[in-house]
């Protein structure tokens, strides 16, 4: 069951992150390496989810932190695209997604015969984060507010309740899902229409439109 | 009609919700007295920001003031030594400017003793007020030390000095991650911002624009790019007047300004003032104007004016000159260093370039696609207003407040 399992009325949240530095850096992939292997897990979290909710722009081809620094700073375009394509989502844990990392970056090591080396003022940073949660002091009380309500509710709420959430909830589901859970099998089509949106390639402001067409389309069909 | 409020003002510009998130973030924080300390009032970057900072804080609610270090020559050309070696030059100072600097700090210690004692967060901006901290062991609220410059790799000797003060405070933070320095505290990351509402980056009539474009000579049928930027090797010029000359054999009209200012007063910035307008003597289609430092609204017109700005650096610590003329739906062609690659991505805010010959070729690019131009302008724009305005840097001073007024967990919740 999902630790603090929300049944109704939906409390509207919102978070923001942030970012620290954590003195660790990288100018090759054996050093990147080695950092990975006794990093702590919430750096892995800040460079693969971070960058939604931080000053950056969405780099089209590349989606987290590691991807990016290899193509633009190793200029290891193979090896890029192989981290890039990493979706945290679809693993247990953040361990699994560590291990995953370092794991390619093993396999590319492996053929090769010298590490590249980044310049000295490009190398890689690892960053961990606090997260800070707020209050909104808006609710939904039933699943049937929620498409008037998410149009006007942040960025930051749509990072809590739909990727923090996760994480957070021990059933890896979003907040949306679990209350809906709690209405029993009422609201499991739509359910199902959240869970089909992928948060980790999609920025937030997509995700908040996806998340409100999902629910317009369920409460239309609904009351057609 | 009553007046606007500041918030009012940003909401327009920054967007309502952007306003709202704000008021819910300072609500936990309503009855907290705060207090921002630095070394002036009027002039750079830092009290640029506290202007607006401290009325927005206040106007959301929350007890602020700012206070201000003073001191005498010794203790300027100390600090401007500090200055100096953070960025990494190599400085001597003089054991009578380090006694200047310790005594300003004690003195003002003891002038703003009752406000500081009681504050429950105390901001200190740069090194000037940095030693203020010794003198409050018994402090009650938090004291934070705020980094403006590039502190990547400062001279080790002067740092060692500084570190002794910067190591008592509860947090620091940095502009860039690259600039933060292995300290006994977290060192929090927060870029930094323009204000939409400064003379710099206000929307200005189109006969302010001519003006300007008159008073310099500019001609406003012909493409003009340009280069706003103090008089120093690092900014590269001369890259630029090399990359413009390039450029001029595909656009043969283009028209290059360099504009900067300050350099009267900085010998290196005079000799290389001299060097760039003997590299512009023979072509009138490059301008090189010395401005003074208060030129907000003349800077801000020939950003306004200019259809491409470059920032073509071989070193730089966060280009707020990028920012500003992103803020104008410029495209930046931009040297591929420091907080410059945060805000320019090429083909989508810009581009990067590395030589003289990269950025000619973004030019011609840019010239012979007009239609890139204004798509590349509006994402920069939109780029900014989401991320670079003084706004965020408010949302993420006070979510730092919240976390380190609860603890240093990595998760705090609220509400």
């Amino acid at each position: 069951m999902p630790t603090d399992l929300q049944t109704s009325p939906f409390a509207i949240k919102d978070c923001a992150l942030l970012a620290i530095a954590t003195g660790k850096r990288a100018q090759n992939l054996r050093e990147l390496r080695e950092h990975l292997r006794t990093i702590d897990l919430g750096s892995i979290y800040y460079h693969f989810w971070g960058g939604l909710l931080r000053p950056r722009f969405d780099d089209p081809e590349y989606h987290n932190d590691f991807a990016i620094w290899v193509a633009h700073s190793l200029h290891n375009k193979v090896l890029a695209e192989r981290l890039a394509v990493i979706d945290p989502g679809v693993y247990e844990s953040l361990e699994a997604v560590k291990t995953e990392l370092i794991e390619i970056i093993e396999e590319s090591l492996d053929g090769t015969e010298f590490p590249i080396w980044a310049k000295r003022d490009d190398q890689f940073e690892f960053i961990r984060h606090q997260i800070v949660v707020f209050d909104t002091h808006l609710t939904a009380n039933k699943p049937e507010d929620l498409p008037a309500i998410l149009s006007g509710i942040s960025l930051g709420s749509i990072f809590y309740h739909l990727v923090d959430a996760r994480r957070r909830n021990d059933n890896d589901l979003d907040d949306f899902q679990n209350w809906f859970m709690s209405f029993g099998s009422r609201y499991a089509a739509l359910s199902e229409m959240i869970n089909d949106i992928c948060p980790y390639f999609t920025p937030l402001t997509k995700l908040r439109e996806q998340l409100k067409t999902a629910c317009d389309t369920y409460f239309h069909t609904e009351a057609s | 009609m009553t007046e606007k409020t500041l918030l009012d003002k940003y909401a327009e510009i920054a967007g309502s919700d952007v306003i709202a998130h704000l008021r819910q973030l300072a609500r936990p924080l309503k009855g907290l007295r705060f207090v921002h300390i630095n070394a002036t009032r009027v002039g750079g970057g830092v009290a640029e920001i506290l202007q607006k900072m401290v009325p927005l804080m206040q106007e959301l609610g929350i007890d602020t003031r700012w206070e201000v270090i003073a001191g005498g020559s010794a203790f300027y050309q100390c600090t401007k030594g500090f200055h100096n070696a953070i960025q990494g030059n190599q400085v001597s100072l003089p054991e009578s400017y380090l006694r200047a600097y310790e005594e300003t700090n004690a003195k003002t210690a003891e002038e703003l003793r009752s406000i500081l004692l009681d504050a429950d967060l105390v901001i200190v901006h740069d090194p000037q007020p940095a030693a203020l901290i010794r003198h409050f062991p018994d402090r009650k609220g938090k004291w934070v030390w705020r980094c403006h410059v590039d502190a990547s790799r400062p001279y080790r000797p002067v740092w060692k000095y500084l570190r002794e003060f910067v190591s008592k405070y509860d947090a620091s933070i940095f502009s860039i991650s690259k600039f933060a320095q292995q300290l006994p505290h977290p060192a929090y990351i927060i870029p930094p911002s323009i204000d939409p509402l400064h003379e710099k980056n206000i929307p200005l009539p189109d006969q302010e624009l001519q003006a300007v474009q008159t008073e310099f000579g500019i001609d406003p049928e012909r493409p003009m790019i340009l280069q706003v930027s103090r008089y120093d090797r690092f900014k590269d010029p001369f890259g630029v007047i090399r990359a413009f000359r390039m450029a001029k054999k595909f656009v043969p009209h283009l028209q290059l300004v360099l504009a900067g200012g300050g350099a009267s007063d900085d010998p290196e910035g005079e000799e290389v003032l001299q060097e760039v307008r003997m590299a512009a003597t023979d072509d009138p289609d490059i301008h090189v104007l010395l401005l003074p430092g208060d030129a907000f609204l003349t800077i801000n017109a020939l950003q306004r004016c200019a259809d491409i700005v470059l920032q073509k650096s071989l070193k730089e610590g966060f280009g707020l000159t990028v920012t500003e003329a992103m803020w104008k739906n410029k495209p930046v062609i931009g040297g591929d260093t420091g907080g410059i690659r945060i805000q320019v991505v090429n083909y989508h805010t810009g581009f990067l370039v590395n030589t003289p010959e990269g950025a000619a070729l973004r030019i011609q690019y840019l010239f012979n696609n007009p239609e890139v131009i204004g798509e590349i302008g509006e994402k920069a724009h939109e780029f900014v207003r989401e991320n670079f305005l003084l706004t965020r840097q408010l949302r993420e001073y006070l979510t730092l407040v919240c976390a380190l007024l609860h603890g240093e967990t990595e998760r705090i919740e609220f509400g």
